[in-house]
């Protein structure tokens, strides 16, 4: 390690935090305006997740550097989100299984 | 560029070779990054999960009971000047948690600068708006508890909502915790200088160096970004 600690390590303009900043305020704004003008619907949950994925993406590629980084490490934590989204698929069909086998024995009754 | 020292006889290659390259050269895989960085990366990794484990299971339960889920914007109104405004207090922590993000960013860019009076002060800032997080929380709790929500009833809808509340919200305000403490033992730790005199650490012999303020960041980012989530899933939706 004794040659590494005398590299000067690259670092970033100070503009470009001050815009994501920025940015992720404008965002979070906009999502709280979600709520305030009460959208209801197939719009509000597309904007929430519209606002969510855009604040959530700038976080990780410009705070946590993810977009400077090497591929070989954005490639193992990015990966693994898609079982993610997999065990959200599964769940979804199990939720609304379960909803639909309450309510069907609510009011159909066992025997 | 990546913050990555870059090491003799190594020529980082970006992009899909520069994969190839890490992932079948021998012995280390991220060539030239530092060991805490690349673990805390995992353990933001298995974080996720823990968290993606919590907002799933709210999910399901939310979408299975046939009973109606209270509204999140009239649980977390708030009175200001006698009109209840609809998540108010939400608001402002989300604004208090992003502004806090934005300082440790700084902070790691000056601390990689060199710049030890910045970047303390940065990680101060941070510190202080983590505090206030974890503060409007436990008073956000103590107006919740008041009210008679608990996690197996509350007065407004499905018996669940407490439960996924108390669990999501408390181990999101537990990380914010642990960061609190920490950013105020780093920024001590900066403002005396540790990581320009290579200063080793409590529990390892490893010297000081700033790397170890984009390691604590990472962290921080990821409890911002956990909170983005929540803030969608549980008070928007």
């Amino acid at each position: 390690m004794s040659e590494i600690k005398k590299e000067q390590t690259t670092t970033h303009k100070i503009g470009i935090y001050l815009w994501i900043w920025g940015l992720l305020f404008v965002l979070s704004f906009f999502s709280y305006m979600v709520d305030w003008y009460q959208f209801q619907g197939l719009l509000r949950w597309s904007l929430i997740l519209l606002f969510m994925f855009l604040k959530a993406g700038l976080i990780m590629a410009f705070f946590m550097h993810l977009f400077w980084e090497r591929y070989a490490l954005v490639n193992v934590l990015l990966w693994p989100m898609t079982a993610i989204a997999c065990f959200v698929g599964l769940m979804v069909a199990e939720g609304k299984y379960t909803l639909f086998s309450r309510l069907f024995y609510f009011f159909v009754g066992g025997s | 560029m990546s913050s990555d020292p870059k090491i003799k006889g190594y020529e980082f290659k970006p992009g899909y070779s520069g994969m190839a390259a890490d992932t079948a050269s021998d012995q280390t895989m991220f060539k030239g990054v530092h060991w805490g960085k690349a673990m805390m990366w995992i353990f933001l990794l298995s974080d996720t999960f823990i968290f993606s484990c919590f907002l799933i299971s709210y999910m399901k339960g939310r979408g299975s009971t046939p009973v109606e889920w209270p509204n999140p914007s009239e649980v977390f109104a708030l009175n200001a000047f006698g009109v209840p405004v609809p998540l108010l207090l939400i608001a402002i922590m989300t604004f208090v948690l992003i502004t806090s993000s934005g300082t440790m960013a700084l902070a790691v860019k000056y601390g990689y600068e060199r710049n030890r009076k910045m970047c303390g002060w940065l990680i101060l800032a941070t510190a202080i708006g983590g505090l206030t997080f974890v503060g409007m929380q436990a008073f956000e709790w103590s107006k919740l508890i008041h009210e008679g929500v608990r996690p197996w009833e509350n007065p407004f809808g499905a018996k669940q909502f407490g439960s996924f509340f108390f669990m999501i919200t408390g181990f999101h305000g537990t990380h914010v915790s642990i960061g609190v403490i920490f950013l105020f033992i780093y920024a001590y730790k900066t403002f005396a200088g540790h990581y320009d005199k290579e200063k080793r650490g409590w529990f390892t012999s490893m010297k000081g160096n700033y790397v170890e303020i984009e390691i604590l960041g990472l962290y921080w980012h990821f409890v911002d970004l956990v909170w983005v989530f929540i803030f969608a899933f549980f008070y928007l939706w």
